[in-house]
């Protein structure tokens, strides 16, 4: 394998100093790092952040290989600074047994871009009925831990209760995507002035808030942990901050997109804007900005939602929901969070690495830039800007919300276990010089 | 103006300008020959995904008094019924030559995507999306107001006016309602106030924003003597659980927001009743009250053919004066609309 030699990078954004990745670890940091031999990453003003975690990717195989696989999928992850992702359970067949996430780890193992850490669905087929065979999951070679209907909520409480009582058997996490079905039926975009006005059914606050607020008090019931999916609205942070001031143990997740768009966006009726749960309003944003700073929303987490152009090039009603995210998420959690002051690359990599990789029960992942370690690291030029172009990106699908956008940084490298699965912005093929 | 999409595309300028246009239109209804040559050789597409009997109707009778080509699209028994999107539709009348699309559409918004999304390059009229908008039939109501509250019944010249000062009450399923979302803005550019009654399961959240008073109180309403009292039409199937459970039953609704012959003697003796049709007389409105003389109803079926020929001259012949001369063979046609596009203020944000 070949060693790499980062010169002059800045670890979590600091002082700039020489790295040694060889033989999958951090060989060397500093003064020592200088190494004969070493292929030379001229890393100079670069920040070096642990490898980014995504608790939450659609990569649509199997089932939608139209839209996105897990080779291409895991392109975009790893060109977007990404070592790890997690994939959604909500696939065809469903994500719901042994068998299948042991498929969807294997094509992640194959295609060798990222680490694939399968979701398990919760319920039979997403259904929301019975529990799905959460050991069997758990304690198969996919080794799965998070666990999630995503896209649906677990909404019966019930079996809602008992999914946080089964997975403490194995350490597991029930990641709820919080929506009151019934609240939120033929629910097109956020509940307000802007759906008032568009005559789009509503898709209210309430519906997210209200099963977050049960959800929190289940799990201090039975005292398992909750992770909750796309937070979305200023209603949900303050029931999070709550239920942690209270002791319960609870981890939030905000997206990309979130933390930066609106519902004003929908007046075109651009079905790009559509996503679920839907773009908030001007003040949501700022209090999950404020929740991400303060950290009572523990991760950034994409929703890479890919979708085929068919499904987006329609009337409104008629779109899919949905959004892609990998090879954008770094570019605007600097553009929300760092470039705004909020946030420094130290907590940039706990929101995107650490928090996500602990809350999944991962060992080799988000840990710290230090000797010995994983050499599980990205490389981002935050000097850098560049406009997103769907058509460009490693993902299949062009849902982009952020086309024709000028977005700050970009991904410069990534090393997957010292490997080098990105240099100079591009993938670099397994079996290629790096 | 290239396309009609929404009532809040006319400044006052332009809305009293298509009122006016209507004017001098209806003024031709009068004559023996209805026919004006004005669109000769025009293709004006109406291209309905939703049922309609009076709209679609008043549309082709306004472009054939035009004397434009019509071509009726309706999503029964066409091949939208075996999944042909509305991309592929549009492509469709596209290739066909259509100058003018008159789309009336379930999803809110179709229209606009229709529009904007590059499927088209003909004008495209809102005929009704969704709980959106229905910009026609906005215009009619206050093509029938004017006439009214203005105009003396037609007695009194009322080029170049507005409706200030007017007070209108717009009573009943405002949530669901795109007439009632046309209404308040159209309205509103014309100057008159607007109060919308409805029970409040029946008013959106987001309400608050729009340029109306709100009540829950009909008869509260009706005694600050309205100029006019616009009734919508309340589906029944609303009230049940499956239908969104918005009232608790018909009579109710009926007793708290119908009107009827005790709530007509309420208004002043100027006051007009309109409704949007079709009627569900004996739900929100009472025989007594549709057929009273102060109700135009009828009359607004006809300002509406008056109205969507103003509309779709002024789209389609805008350029024209308006001496009714035929604009058929104009060879720079698809050049002048190019340069016109590019006046779009609406975008994909």
């Amino acid at each position: 394998m070949t060693t790499h030699l980062l010169t002059g990078a800045r670890p979590l954004g600091g002082e700039p100093t020489d790295v040694l990745l060889a033989d999958g670890v951090v060989a060397a940091i500093g003064a020592d790092a200088r190494r004969a031999g070493a292929h030379v990453v001229d890393a100079d003003g670069l920040v070096l952040l642990p490898g980014l975690v995504d608790l939450h990717t659609h990569l649509r195989e199997p089932g939608r290989e139209d839209a996105e696989t897990v080779e291409s999928g895991t392109r975009a992850a790893a060109l977007g600074g990404f070592t790890a992702v997690h994939a959604m359970a909500n696939t065809t067949p469903t994500q719901d047994t042994a068998g299948v996430v042991e498929q969807v780890w294997r094509l992640g193992r194959d295609a060798g871009w990222c680490d694939v850490h399968p979701v398990g669905a919760v319920t039979v087929g997403l259904a929301g009925d019975r529990l799905a065979e959460l050991s069997a999951m758990a304690r198969s070679a996919a080794a799965v831990r998070v666990f999630s209907d995503d896209g649906k909520c677990v909404h019966d409480p019930v079996v809602m209760r008992r999914a946080l009582e089964y997975v403490k058997a194995f350490d597991g996490v029930v990641a709820q995507h919080a929506q009151e079905p019934r609240l939120t039926e033929g629910a097109q975009m956020h509940e307000g002035v802007v759906s008032a006005e568009l005559g789009l059914t509503g898709w209210p606050a309430v519906a997210e808030e209200a099963v977050i607020a049960r959800d929190v008090l289940l799990a201090e019931h039975v005292g398992s942990r909750l992770h909750v999916l796309h937070l979305s609205t200023a209603g949900s942070v303050e029931i999070v901050r709550w239920a942690k001031a209270r002791g319960i143990d609870v981890t939030a997740e905000v997206t990309p997109h979130h933390l930066m768009l609106t519902d004003e966006l929908v007046r075109g009726y651009d079905p790009r804007f559509k996503v679920n749960p839907p773009l908030r309003t001007a003040e949501d944003v700022e209090a999950v900005r404020q929740g991400l700073a303060d950290g009572t929303i523990d991760t950034v987490g994409t929703d890479h939602a890919p979708h085929p152009r068919e499904d987006k090039d329609c009337e409104w009603a008629a779109a899919a929901f949905g959004m892609t995210g990998l090879e954008t998420a770094l570019s605007v959690v600097q553009a929300a969070m760092v470039d705004t002051g909020r946030m420094t690359w130290a907590d940039v990599a706990r929101v995107m690495s650490t928090a996500p990789a602990r809350i999944g029960r991962l060992t080799g992942q988000g840990r710290p830039i230090a000797v010995g370690e994983p050499a599980n690291l990205t490389l981002v030029d935050p000097a850098a800007r560049r406009v997103v172009v769907p058509e460009q990106q490693a993902t299949l699908s062009v849902n982009s919300p952020f086309a024709g956008q000028e977005l700050p940084g970009k991904v410069v490298a990534t090393f997957l276990r010292g490997r080098a699965t990105v240099l100079d912005g591009a993938l670099v093929p397994a079996g290629g010089h790096a | 103006m290239r396309h009609l999409l929404s009532a809040a595309d006319l400044g006052l300028d332009e809305a009293v300008l298509v009122l006016d246009t209507a004017a001098q239109m209806a003024a031709t209804q009068a004559r023996e020959i209805k026919k004006l040559p004005t669109l000769r050789g025009r293709t004006v597409v109406n291209l309905f995904f939703e049922d309609s009997t009076r709209t679609r109707i008043s549309f082709e009778t306004a472009a054939k008094r035009l004397s434009a080509d019509v071509i009726n699209f309706s999503a029964k028994g066409s091949s939208v019924s075996k999944g042909e999107s509305l991309k592929d539709t549009a492509l469709t009348l596209q290739a066909m030559g259509a100058d003018a699309v008159v789309i009336r559409h379930q999803a809110s918004g179709a229209p606009h995507t229709l529009a904007h999304a590059g499927w088209t390059h003909g004008a495209v009229v809102n005929a009704g999306d969704g709980m959106h908008q229905h910009p026609t039939q906005a215009l009619l109501d206050a093509y029938t107001l004017r006439r009214h509250l203005v105009g003396d019944g037609g007695r009194a010249d009322v080029t170049g006016r507005d409706l200030s000062g007017a007070h209108v009450a717009v009573v009943g399923d405002v949530l669901h309602s795109r007439v009632a979302r046309s209404n308040v803005q159209l309205l509103r550019t014309l100057g008159a106030r607007v109060t919308l009654v409805a029970p409040p399961t029946l008013v959106p959240v987001g309400v608050h924003a729009w340029p109306a008073e709100v009540s829950y109180d009909l008869d509260d309403v009706l005694a600050t003597g309205p100029d006019a009292v616009m009734m919508l039409r309340v589906q029944r199937e609303r009230m049940s659980s499956a239908g969104g459970g918005f009232f608790p039953s018909p009579l109710e609704y009926t007793r708290n927001y119908g009107l009827d012959a005790r709530r007509l003697a309420m208004l002043p003796d100027h006051a007009v009743v309109l409704h949007p049709g079709p009627m569900n007389r004996g739900l929100e409105i009472s025989a007594d009250a549709a057929d009273s003389p102060r109700a135009v109803i009828v009359e607004q079926v006809a300002n509406g053919v008056a109205v969507r020929m103003a509309v779709l001259y002024l789209l389609l012949a805008g350029g024209d004066t308006a001496r009714g001369d035929a604009p058929a063979g104009r060879t720079a046609d698809h050049q002048e609309r190019t340069d016109v596009r590019t006046d779009e203020t609406r975008t994909h944000a």
